[in-house]
């Protein structure tokens, strides 16, 4: 029934031609729609009761996330919730008690882990810390940073004296400047560079623990979430046009060269679904290894396929698909940023060929 | 007229100085990588007027009768130009449509005063040309072209409207497929091909936003606009046929072209240039079994799609099916551009993410090259019908 509201939800208030004015926008997103997710209660779900939020899982999150990536709808939900998880994962006490109960109620917080270089390898950090006094002082930058203009608190992680720790910068600590918007090319996403040279942060910002791993799947679920919505949606487009477009007097999706790749598309559509309905049942009863497994798989298929699907859409749209104003080129956008971040397929399969084979 | 080797090795270190001396270089911006890139008005004014330095130098249509402004000698004095402007990367001659297709096409079918009038200015750039062939209701079913042209005293009148016409608000001259005659014996029957002017009153160019969010080609309106009679080509209803010929110079299924390099593609080599510098987990990119099997396949396609072209020469090793080489060029080429531009972004890693701009990696041209690839896998036939087109005309398989 979620699914059903989020359904709802996303494609009165996020429909294509409302997304098309948001690429165009300065803001990042749309404070109104941002309003009605947080009274929604979004923001609150995967936040614990003891911390004034719904006390639900990730999993409850997917239907939601995959009926955004079916409209394309952007609002901070994604990047806030991937920040408080970190905190519940990872959070002191102290910082659990500052920050989950105001995300719960619409903080905007995003996570800061990529880097110039693009690694994959969240590990490998070339951002520092080094302590003096009780300060932890920045240097380096943080790419591919959602939302962090709007953000209220951002959680980077830094190479601190050669181990990897994750910490807190409130948006007070960011000086004028420090954030520049970065091209990336899905449009309805915002992103920046941040630089940390010359902040310096109190040691009470740094994260007990370096969740990095548990991070990193909580992104991953929640990206293969979007991809499954996106994937859904472009197939419509295609499907949409093969039954209205004409040449040489028959519908083009009479055509096999047309008919046959867009049923594979179906096909890799419902494989990225299962894989990815897989992964979030068992969010919270698998081993480590039987979720790093699904995760990996979800992610690979869908990466591969999301962005396949896309560069048909493009192509099974003829001249009109070369154009702006064709739907295709959103889609392809999306799948193509998605596929990029946290490793694409060819990333995942490396790291599941030891799990699966050996 | 024999040349000897002496001579052409001469002349491939006379033009390989020359471009080295004249290469207009680094222009500031990002350049197009082909004519149906061009969006902007400086880099149209740039690549016309380096278009226009290589012809007055002499090194444009040399294989053209000089009569009409080519430079009257043998092919193979073009081929080396066209090599050396590639080996140099030097940019590419942005008058395509008139240099390789519609040039030849007057060159092999047009009348005197045709060649005369347009000849010239198509090598110089001065007359730049479009094709007015897809409408919007009609793309791969050319043959079902709705646009009209009625004969009124000297004149035609057209109306309708075209589009992706790329170039559209430069070209002074359209190659257009217009009806003339609604009632022949298949659809065919009543087309006719123009050499048609574009600034006259009537004719509308309307400039359309590509997928890049560049601007690069149009909708080109006619609303009743008039055009000499004179502008026909051939005679009424020898339309289609004349559009087919274009269209295997267009295809490069047909020799004839002015020469000179038509687009400055990333290639192969390229791609094995960003894998150099790419990394994966901290190490060179290069080191990862996955990456370096990829870039072997795709060396190995693009050598076989090289080694084509020498291949054709050579009857006898063609002989069980002559065209399926030539006919199948477009199709191989666009779309092993367009699996290793999709490839190059993933080299990139997260940085696959970004765009054009200052901070993708080499100012985002990948990206643009992966959406831009699909400008030739649909673009002069797309990569579906070209299937179609080797399937039935090579193959002999029965037609859908
Ligand atoms: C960048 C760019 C520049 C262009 N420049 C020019 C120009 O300068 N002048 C000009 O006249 N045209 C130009 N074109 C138009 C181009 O030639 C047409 O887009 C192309 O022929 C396809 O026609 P369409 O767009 O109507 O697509 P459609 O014919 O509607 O095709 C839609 C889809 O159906 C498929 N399809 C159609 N018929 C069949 C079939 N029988 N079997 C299997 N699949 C089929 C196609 O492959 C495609 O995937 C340009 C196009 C592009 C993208």
């Amino acid at each position: 029934m979620l699914l059903d509201t989020a359904m709802d939800f996303c494609s009165t208030h996020s429909p294509v031609t409302s997304v098309r004015t948001r690429i165009e926008e300065e803001s990042d997103f749309s404070d109104d729609l941002w309003r009605q997710v947080i009274d929604l209660g979004w923001t609150a779900i995967i936040i614990p009761e003891s911390y004034a939020g719904l006390g639900l899982s990730m999993t409850d999150l997917v239907p939601i996330v995959e009926s955004m990536g079916r409209n394309l709808m952007t609002t901070p939900l994604v990047s806030s919730t991937l920040a408080a998880h970190a905190l519940i994962e990872g959070g002191s006490e102290e910082q659990k008690n500052t920050w989950l109960p105001r995300i719960a109620q619409g903080a905007i917080a995003t996570i800061a882990l990529a880097e110039a270089e693009g690694s994959w390898n969240l590990k490998q950090l070339t951002s520092f810390g080094t302590r003096t006094n009780g300060k932890v002082q920045l240097s380096g930058s943080k790419n591919l940073v959602e939302n962090a203009a709007a953000a209220d608190v951002i959680l980077i992680s830094i190479n601190l004296e050669g181990e990897p720790v994750l910490a807190l910068i409130e948006k007070s600590l960011i000086p004028d400047g420090a954030l520049t918007r970065e091209i990336i090319i899905d449009e309805t996403r915002r992103a920046y560079q941040l630089d940390l040279d010359g902040i310096i942060i109190d040691e009470s910002m740094l994260l007990a623990s370096c969740c990095l791993k548990q991070i990193e799947y909580a992104t991953l679920l929640l990206l293969c979430a979007e991809m499954a919505g996106g994937h859904a949606a472009v197939l419509n487009v295609i499907v949409e046009y093969l039954n209205t477009r004409k040449q040489f007097d028959r519908y083009i999706g009479s055509y096999q060269a047309l008919k046959h790749p867009t049923v594979q598309i179906l096909i890799d559509m419902e494989a990225s679904r299962s894989h990815l309905y897989h992964a979030a049942t068992i969010w919270n009863t698998a081993t480590e290894d039987e979720l790093e497994i699904a995760l990996r798989m979800a992610k690979a298929h869908a990466s591969e396929s999301f962005a396949h699907a896309g560069d048909r859409a493009v192509q099974f749209h003829g001249g009109f698909g070369f154009t702006y104003e064709c739907d295709a080129q959103l889609f392809l956008r999306r799948a193509l940023w998605c596929q990029y971040q946290f490793g694409d397929e060819k990333y995942h399969r490396q790291l599941l060929a030891p799990l699966l084979l050996d | 007229m024999s040349v000897s080797e002496q001579e052409l090795k001469e002349f491939r270190e006379e033009v390989s100085a020359w471009l080295k001396e004249n290469n207009p270089g680094d222009p500031g911006f990002l350049l197009p990588e082909s004519f149906m890139e061009v969006g902007t008005d400086e880099q149209f004014e740039y690549l016309r007027d380096w278009q226009s330095k290589v012809y007055h130098a002499g090194y444009l249509g040399m294989a053209w009768p000089a009569e009409y402004g080519g430079g009257g000698k043998p092919q193979v004095f073009q081929d080396i130009v066209t090599q050396e402007m590639a080996r140099q990367r030097v940019p590419f001659m942005t008058n395509t449509i008139g240099l390789n297709w519609a040039g030849p096409l007057i060159l092999s079918r047009g009348t005197e005063d045709e060649k005369k009038k347009y000849i010239k200015g198509i090598l110089s750039a001065e007359d730049i040309w479009c094709q007015g062939f897809s409408e919007p209701d009609h793309g791969s079913d050319l043959g079902n072209a709705q646009t009209r042209a009625v004969r009124d005293g000297d004149d035609y009148i057209i109306s309708g409207s075209k589009i992706w016409t790329s170039l559209g608000t430069y070209a002074r001259y359209m190659i257009l497929l217009a009806r003339t005659s609604t009632d022949g014996p298949n659809k065919y029957a009543g087309l006719s091909f123009f050499l048609s002017p574009m600034k006259v009153e009537g004719v509308d160019p309307v400039p359309i936003k590509k997928l890049t969010s560049e601007y690069g080609f149009c909708q080109t309106y006619f609303n009743d606009a008039r055009i000499p009679g004179t502008c026909i080509m051939g005679k009424e209803g020898e339309g289609w046929q004349i559009a087919m010929e274009t269209l295997m110079y267009e295809r490069g299924a047909t020799g004839g072209q002015a020469g000179g390099l038509a687009a400055m593609d990333l290639n192969i080599n390229d791609v094995l240039e960003l894998a150099k510098r790419s990394t994966r987990n901290g190490k060179p990119a290069l080191e990862d079994p996955l990456i370096r099997d990829r870039m072997v396949q795709f060396l190995i396609e693009a050598k076989g799609n090289a080694l084509m072209i020498p291949r054709t020469r050579i009857t006898a090793l063609n002989s069980e099916r002559p065209m399926a080489v030539a006919m199948s060029g477009k199709l191989r080429g666009t779309e092993l551009k367009r699996r290793f531009c999709q490839f190059a972004l993933s080299l990139q890693a997260a940085n696959g993410g970004r765009f054009v701009g200052p901070q993708a990696i080499d100012g985002g041209k990948w990206q643009r090259s992966y959406f831009n690839s699909f400008s030739a896998t649909i673009g002069g036939g797309t990569s579906q019908v070209q299937r179609n087109i080797v399937g039935e005309r090579v193959l002999g398989l029965p037609k859908s």
